[in-house]
């Protein structure tokens, strides 16, 4: 029977959340009852601080990754890697790298997005000073700027963030590559490995 | 008409509409009666849900444990949910708000058996809830309280509206998710990645872009029909066949590069990358599979032009067009030229030549995408922002307007130069000049007014004007005589060809 190990890395995510507590306060989650009870991973699962990321499970018995929905902040998928018993030390070394490149691109685009967010606000309520203009209406309900006003913020906030976005591309398009051409190896080598087994088979005892 | 499909299809709803017209004339209402106690005798598990227009909103007949209820959907603005939780499409269902519903004719959902109360549709009248309701118009308001009773777990939360810069409405909540009910709901969403058969063919065009590569394909076979020479079905099949893998090959590799910025952007999210329908090396697997046969085949069965040109645009496109998006606004302008090089692609692989008349296709597509991607491009500025894309709608904003402008007045000197290149006759700057009049005027508005709908407009008008033109450019072509007087090409008014033109 194949024993399964799963594990999040909530190092990452704990890191993530004092980032975004500095920067903005953010719902935080409890782990929900189904997760706990179903608890069997050797990671364990840490409340309150990392609660913001959903503390799924996979069944023991499943052989394959699990993803996930979107994340609330950053929009990407989270995965949760499938450990196989007799991991190769290539297999080891792809899985890391994918676990890491997420950790670090989940990181990337949930501060993008929260200083995307802060700004546009900030910038809309300066606008909206300038203008004399309250935040919100009569109705309550918040005050827009056209898009024609909006465009300026755009065109800042690219211009302010155009070598952070530039070195975030070389780096993912680089982590990209070495993903795939890894992910290429370790196919190669498992193809291999099946066609080596079927190999010893045949040249084996028929009487077994 | 509306009313029939009401009755028909609302099984309780019907079946009080039912007794009112048994009631009154039997006879007459002999035969849909008949119809309508047999429909609410199917198991309720078969009911679809559905929707019917009713005039200035959406009504939704949705199922939720055996009960139907009937809401009033408002229709939705772009919903930029980046602080709220993004949720899986196929999972949305929203709850309105008191203030859209305008006739709240009753309160309590219908009772949960509604088995036993159609089985009794010619015996006894229905219940008191749904008799009193009327049959055109059905709104069972979601109360916070009632719905909790119903169904806790279904309940879901507006997610708040903060869409785009010019239409920020605060939808107000009615009710809010519970924190329960939301890990719930997100645990479901976690999928297992493996490879699901009977999806890879979706998957697979999506990846390859299906719909954008069946336009190029489009715009090569015209390259290659407006040639001056014989038609050669082989080869015009091969041509099309290796420019559509070609395409394949590149739109698969653009969204493998492209897997966290199509996450973060509205347009995108819902590719195969992103959703982990299949691997990274899968995509790129498909990419080869498609782009190796793809260029040999044009390489070979066509002629060596056409497969340099192939394989030059799949390099444009993956190598300079996508990287570039993020780093200049050239993109753009090497966008266009990965646009232009299909119809030239069909040109040589007919003529094998890079003719005059292979470059002024090019151009035609070349002048087109400017008006075409520039109106697409304004309306999805804030998407391109946080993105990290440079275009020219988010930095150079009068630019963009000014050369879509200019582009599309483009198209109307470039349709002058058909004739004088003889690839058309002289009809053809005629007969188009009211399609390209019209989305130069369209880009004058555009760029006088610079709104979302002017962009809009100009946007929808380049979908269809493009495929016009290359039609009408080949109803126009310039009719082919050589010295043995073999097959004319059909043209609207035959000129005299000269002498040179003969091959």
């Amino acid at each position: 029977m194949a024993r399964c190990q799963y594990r999040g890395n909530t190092k990452e995510w704990r890191r993530n959340d004092r980032l975004a507590k500095r920067n903005g306060p953010l719902p935080m989650r409890r782990i929900s009852a189904n997760a706990s009870r179903r608890c069997s991973s050797s990671q364990p699962t840490k409340q309150g601080n990392s609660a913001k990321r959903s503390q799924f499970i996979p069944a023991a018995d499943s052989k394959h990754d699990w993803i996930g929905p979107p994340h609330s902040l950053s929009n990407l998928r989270p995965i949760i890697y499938h450990i196989p018993e007799n991991e190769t030390e290539l297999e080891k070394q792809l899985r890391t790298l994918r676990q890491e490149t997420e950790d670090w691109n989940h990181a990337f685009w949930t501060n993008q997005n929260i200083t995307f967010n802060k700004e546009k606000d900030a910038f809309i309520l300066s606008q909206l000073k300038e203008k004399g203009l309250t935040e919100r209406d009569e109705k309550g309900r918040k005050r827009a700027l056209n898009s024609e006003e909006m465009a300026v913020f755009y065109k800042h906030f690219l211009d302010e963030n155009c070598i952070r976005h530039a070195n975030y591309n070389k780096d993912w398009y680089r982590r990209n590559f070495t993903i795939t051409l890894l992910m290429g190896r370790v196919a190669f080598h498992n193809i291999w490995r099946t066609l080596a087994e079927r190999r010893g088979w045949k040249k084996g005892s028929p009487t077994t | 008409m509306y009313k029939s499909t009401c009755s028909v299809l609302t099984g309780l709803v019907g079946v009080s509409v039912n007794q009112k017209l048994l009631g009154r004339n039997a006879i007459r209402n002999h035969q849909s009666a008949r119809s309508l106690i047999q429909m609410p005798r199917r198991d309720p598990s078969q009911w679809m849900t559905f929707q019917h227009l009713n005039f200035l909103k959406r009504q939704y007949v949705m199922r939720s444990n055996n009960a139907l209820y009937q809401r009033a959907k408002p229709k939705q603005t772009a919903i930029l949910t980046v602080l709220e939780d993004n949720r899986d499409d196929s999972q949305i269902q929203q709850v309105p708000t008191i203030d859209h519903v305008p006739m709240v004719t009753d309160v309590t959902p219908p009772p949960p058996q509604p088995e036993t109360t159609t089985t009794n549709v010619t015996a006894t009248p229905v219940s008191s809830p749904v008799s009193t309701v009327a049959a055109q118009e059905i709104l069972a308001v979601l109360k916070p309280t009632s719905s909790k009773t119903v169904s806790p777990p279904q309940t879901k939360a507006v997610s708040s509206a903060a869409g785009s810069g010019t239409e920020m409405l605060e939808v107000p909540h009615v009710q809010v998710e519970s924190d329960e009910a939301r890990e719930a709901r997100l645990e479901r969403q976690w999928k297992e990645l493996k490879v699901d058969l009977a999806e890879l063919p979706d998957v697979y065009a999506k990846l390859a872009k299906i719909k954008l590569t069946a336009l190029v394909v489009w715009t090569a076979a015209a390259g290659f029909a407006m040639a001056p020479v014989p038609f050669d079905p082989a080869t015009f099949f091969l041509a099309s066949l290796g420019t559509g893998l070609a395409s394949c090959t590149a739109n698969s590799i653009n969204q493998y590069f492209e897997v966290p910025f199509d996450s973060n952007m509205n347009r995108t999210k819902n590719r195969p990358l992103v959703r982990g329908q299949i691997s990274p090396l899968h995509a790129v697997g498909f990419a080869l599979a498609c782009g190796v046969p793809g260029i040999t085949m044009l390489t070979l069965a066509v002629n060596p032009l056409t497969g340099a040109l192939g394989a030059l645009n799949i390099f444009l496109y993956t190598c300079c067009y996508t990287p570039l998006k993020r780093l200049s606004i050239i993109n753009t302008w090497v966008g266009a030229v990965v646009g232009a090089i299909p119809p030239i692609m069909g040109w040589t692989a007919a003529t094998g030549a890079l003719d005059p008349g292979a470059l002024l296709l090019g151009g035609f597509l070349y002048c087109w995408q400017f008006p075409h991607f520039n109106a697409l491009s304004w309306n999805l500025r804030e998407d391109y922002s946080r993105g990290g894309y440079r275009m020219m709608s988010v930095t150079h904003p009068g630019m963009c307007k000014r050369v879509a402008l200019r582009h599309s007045l483009g198209l109307i000197g470039l349709s002058v130069l058909g004739p004088v290149l003889d690839v058309t006759t002289w009809t053809f700057p005629l007969v188009s000049l009211p399609i390209n009049l019209y989305i130069s005027y369209l880009a004058f508005r555009f760029y006088q007014k610079g709104d979302r709908s002017s962009a809009r407009k100009l946007f929808f008008c380049s979908l269809w004007h493009l495929p016009m033109l290359l039609l009408l450019a080949l109803t126009c072509k310039k009719s082919r005589t050589d010295k043995e007087g073999v097959a004319k090409t059909l043209s609207l008014a035959p000129a005299p060809l000269p002498l040179a033109m003969q091959n």
